[in-house]
C-alpha cells in the first residue's frame, strides 16, 4: 500500500487526523503521525518525519500531509535528507486529504491514483 | 582559516550569543510573527552545545553536519529546516580539519543556496536572507582582494547588520509574517537578525582568536 504520513504543528491534530483515518479505513493502512516537536513544543521536525515516512514505505511511495508553514519545510528536508524521489508532499487539505487517500490507499497501490484523490479532496462540499 | 577547533568555538559563542538574544529575538518575532523564534532557536543551540564536546576530534564537515542534524531535529520553527539546511550544504563543501578562506566562501554560498532552496525566498522578502546575502557578497569580496578573514568577516557583520535595518523598510512576502503584509514595515525581521548573531559570533571568534 501507499504509505501515508500526517504532518502537523500540533501531535495532537496529527495523531487526531490519524486516528479518524484508522476508524474510515476497512483495512490496516500504514499511516503514521509526525507532529510536534520532541519535547512536545508546537513545531514541527524533520527527523520525526523522516523516522515515519521509514515506518509507513512499503515499497509503493509515501504521501506527506501537511498544515503549512515549517511542516513544508520540515517535510521537504526530511524528503531530501532521506535522497529518495517515491515521497511526496501532496497539495491536499489535512483531515479531508487524509480521509480520502485513507480509503483509497486499500484499493490501488498506483500512487498517481492516490494522489489524484486526495487532491480532488479539495473540491470535496461540505454542505 | 578556521580550524575544526575554532569551529567548534564559534559555535560555542553562536550559543552564547543566541542565548543573550533569546528574548530580544523572541519580541521581534512577538510583531511579525509567532513569538517563538528566539525559543526556538535557543534551544537548536543549546543542543548543539550539548554536542560539542563528543565533536572535539572530527572533521569540520562531519562537526557541520552535526549542527545540522541537530538543528533540523530541535528548533521546531521553520529556522530549524532552514538552519539545518545551510549548514549541511556547507558541510558539502568542506572537508578535513581546517577550513581555508576560498573554502570558507564556497561554504558560505553553499549555505545561502541552501536556505534559498529551502525557503524558496529571494532577497527583498524579509527574511534572513536580507542579511546574509549582502554579508556574502561583502565576504566574497573582500577575501577575493586579499583581505584578512578577520577583516573580511569584520566588513561582513556591518553588511549584516544594514540588512537587518533594510528589513524594516520592506514588507514580509515569506512565511507567518506574510499574513500580516503590510502591517510588517517599520518592524525588523527576526531571521536576519539570528543570521546578522551567527556571523557576529563567528567574527568575533576569529578576532579572538
Amino acid at each position: 500500500m501507499v504509505g501515508i504520513v500526517v504532518v502537523s504543528h500540533s501531535s495532537k491534530v496529527a495523531e487526531g487526523v490519524v486516528d479518524i483515518a484508522k476508524q474510515v479505513s476497512s483495512t490496516v493502512i500504514p499511516i503514521m503521525a509526525a507532529g510536534g516537536t520532541s519535547d512536545g513544543r508546537i513545531g514541527t521536525d524533520a527527523m520525526k518525519i523522516k523516522d515515519a515516512i521509514e515506518a509507513v514505505d512499503q515499497g509503493n511511495g509515501v504521501l506527506i500531509f501537511v498544515d503549512l508553514g515549517s511542516a513544508i519545510l520540515s517535510a521537504e528536508t526530511a524528503i531530501d535528507l532521506l535522497g529518495v524521489d517515491t515521497v511526496e508532499i501532496v497539495d491536499a487539505p489535512l483531515v479531508e486529504g487524509v480521509i480520502a487517500t485513507s480509503v483509497q490507499v486499500t484499493l490501488t497501490n498506483d500512487i498517481e491514483d492516490v494522489k489524484r484523490v486526495a487532491h480532488e479532496s479539495k473540491n470535496m462540499n461540505k454542505i | 582559516m578556521i580550524t575544526s577547533k575554532l569551529l567548534l568555538k564559534s559555535l560555542n559563542n553562536m550559543q552564547i550569543i543566541i542565548a543573550e538574544n533569546k528574548e530580544y529575538l523572541t519580541e521581534l518575532d512577538a510583531k511579525v510573527g509567532d513569538a517563538d523564534h528566539g525559543i526556538n532557536m535557543n534551544k537548536g543551540f543549546k543542543a548543539v552545545k550539548a554536542k560539542l564536546e563528543d565533536l572535539a576530534d572530527d572533521s569540520c564537515d562531519q562537526i557541520l553536519k552535526t549542527v545540522a542534524m541537530t538543528l533540523i531535529s530541535t528548533v521546531g520553527g521553520a529556522a530549524g529546516p532552514l538552519y539545518g539546511t545551510a549548514f549541511l550544504k556547507a558541510a558539502g563543501v568542506v572537508k578535513g580539519n581546517s577550513i581555508d578562506d576560498e573554502t570558507l566562501v564556497e561554504a558560505f554560498s553553499a549555505a545561502i543556496d541552501g536556505v534559498q532552496l529551502r525557503g524558496k525566498a529571494v532577497q527583498g522578502e524579509k527574511t534572513m536572507l536580507d542579511a546574509l546575502i549582502p554579508a556574502f557578497d561583502v565576504f566574497k569580496e573582500g577575501i577575493d582582494n586579499g583581505l584578512a578573514l578577520e577583516e573580511a568577516l569584520e566588513k561582513s557583520v556591518e553588511a549584516a547588520s544594514e540588512g537587518v535595518e533594510y528589513t524594516k523598510t520592506i514588507v514580509a512576502s515569506k512565511g507567518r509574517a506574510s499574513y500580516l503584509g503590510e502591517r510588517t514595515l517599520g518592524h525588523q525581521d527576526p531571521g536576519a537578525t539570528s543570521s546578522y548573531l551567527l556571523l557576529k559570533a563567528l567574527y568575533e571568534t576569529v578576532r579572538e582568536d
